[in-house]
């Protein structure tokens, strides 16, 4: 076998053993399927086609209109589910009254499946913007309160028996030991609670809206345009995984004490 | 059971400290029970201002119960205990909150201004001046350790209580580390009571040892030898004597070991009552 040879079945095995080839292997497949007709463009257009249909909807204007009302549901509901799943996750991670009075209410609303309970939200709220939000808010308490809620009671008694030994009183030591060791699972349940976000977004959006990503989706599907349904596809993933950065660039920030992390 | 226990009875214990400064812990007839079990049975206790003394007991013989109380973590109950404010405790696990940085933890709790510098100068004293602004989880245990042991002193405690603080060291930082406590109490002067079971350990450091049984303070020994490398040698009477006590039982009965002795090792009661059945 010549060397040139050989260096060509290297190279060709290196490829194959690459993440991001099977990806790529796929897109391929797919562009050339469209190409040669194989796959009708009312059912999957082209990746090329994705793509100028992408850049067409940036410099009309139209994705960053429609993102922005997507990005102000999401951000709204986000903070309302967020502030309500910390305060109930504080109160019952901190009192047994506060568990006994606020748990029971959260198991329920942790185990109703969001999309079943839209249509009552249509029933009392209309199509406006307000169901949408509430939605949201309604779907990412739970997330934050049940981790939130077993953070503050897996903190290590023994550190709180130390700070207890040292004259801290109770105010001092949830301060300085309680919410510090319950934050880790914060986070955790605020990136679990920013993916829900995404996905009660679609949902709440296929309610009669007349902007938003949605609404694109929708009025893409009533025209066979494919296109603009898979560039909604590729933002609704990219918001997802911006929203999982975000967080981790907070768990890098605020937990740089965990070993992982830490700088030798 | 006929192990004579040679160390002296406890009955004369507490009249022969009219030497001593002010009382720092008073306990009389002190009780702690946990359920069914007896814990603590009728306990007396005094420590007195500056000195050392050494609390020596098996597993489960209620050293660590009796801490917990005196440290303020289990609360009296209307019982006559007498304890200082003032107090620290170094515990067997550092403790450290491992979300703030080593001089915070020192600091943690402080009231008043020039918390750092005064966190600063503790570390200082424990040799780990240059680690102010490390990671707890990024310490070795001796030097977790020493932390620990700045943290209670920064306080200026009146009773500083320590429990197992070595016990999870090696054998070379050990003697390392009961050198800088003496230093430091030599130092600031609390009234120290250390927690062990190693016995040479309580010889090599203390004033005073006290031995602890199913709950109750069961021998005493005074040591007036100066510290330092021959203490262990001329006073190894004491330290036969005060390891005979610790092992009374294991002594009278070794076949009993396996089992019987693990699966009762917090209820001695019922373990001693099965020996002198037989």
């Amino acid at each position: 076998m010549s060397r040139q040879m050989r260096q060509v079945r290297d190279c060709g095995a290196t490829l194959i053993r690459a993440r991001w080839m099977s990806p790529v292997l796929l897109l391929a497949i797919w562009e050339l399927g469209a190409r040669t007709g194989l796959i009708p463009e009312h059912i999957l257009a082209a990746p090329s086609a994705v793509l100028g249909t992408l850049w067409q909807m940036v410099i009309t204007g139209e994705l960053p209109r429609n993102l922005l009302v997507s990005l102000q549901r999401v951000v709204i509901g986000l903070s309302i589910g967020f502030g309500v799943g910390t305060v109930l996750g504080l109160i019952a991670g901190l009192s047994r009254q506060g568990e006994l009075s606020f748990d029971p209410l959260m198991q329920i609303n942790g185990k109703i499946p969001v999309f079943a309970l839209t249509p009552l939200f249509i029933a009392w709220f209309g199509i406006g913007e307000f169901p949408k939000v509430a939605l949201i808010a309604f779907s990412t308490i739970f997330p934050v309160y049940l981790n939130l809620y077993g953070g503050i009671r897996a903190v290590d008694v023994r550190l709180i028996e130390a700070a207890r030994s040292f004259g801290l009183n109770r105010a001092e030591i949830i301060w300085h030991v309680i919410l510090p060791g319950a934050l880790p699972s914060l986070l955790i349940g605020m990136r679990y609670s920013l993916s829900v976000a995404v996905l009660v977004l679609v949902i709440a959006e296929q309610i009669n809206a007349s902007a938003g990503l949605g609404y694109l989706v929708n009025n893409a599907r009533d025209f066979m345009r494919t296109d603009i349904i898979v560039v909604c596809l590729m933002v609704y993933a990219v918001l997802g995984l911006a929203g999982d950065a975000l967080v981790r660039l907070l768990e890098f920030r605020l937990l740089a004490w965990r070993p992982s992390v830490v700088q030798p | 059971m006929s192990i004579a226990v040679q160390v002296r009875a406890i009955a004369p214990l507490y009249h022969a400290h009219d030497c001593e400064g002010e009382q720092v812990v008073r306990l009389r007839n002190f009780r702690r029970q946990y359920g069914v079990n007896t814990i603590i049975d009728g306990l007396d206790l005094d420590l007195y201002a500056g000195e050392f003394v050494s609390l020596l007991g098996r597993s489960g013989s209620g050293k660590t119960t009796l801490l917990r109380t005196l440290a303020g973590i289990d609360r009296s109950n209307g019982q006559d205990v007498k304890v200082p404010g003032s107090r620290a405790v170094v515990f067997q696990d550092a403790r450290l909150l491992p979300w703030k940085r080593v001089w915070r933890n020192v600091a943690v709790g402080l009231k008043g201004d020039k918390v750092r510098e005064r966190a600063s100068l503790a570390l200082h004293e424990v040799c780990l001046g240059h680690r102010l602004d490390a990671w707890p989880l990024t310490l070795s245990g001796g030097e977790a350790q020493r932390v620990s042991l700045a943290r209670a002193l920064v306080r200026e405690p009146k009773l500083l209580l320590m429990d197992e603080p070595f016990a999870a060291l090696d054998a070379l930082t050990r003697p390392k580390m009961h050198k800088l406590v003496l230093a430091l109490w030599q130092a600031h002067k609390p009234a120290v009571l250390l927690v062990t079971h190693d016995v040479n350990e309580a010889i090599a450091l203390s004033d005073r040892v006290l031995v602890l049984d199913k709950g109750r303070i069961v021998a005493e020994e005074r040591i007036n030898t100066e510290r330092g490398k021959y203490r262990l040698g001329l006073v190894s009477e004491l330290r036969r004597q005060l390891l005979g006590y610790l092992d009374h039982d294991v002594v009278a009965e070794p076949d009993q070991f396996p089992c019987g002795d693990i699966a009762h090792s917090t209820t001695p009661t019922e373990q001693f009552a099965g020996i002198d059945s037989q």
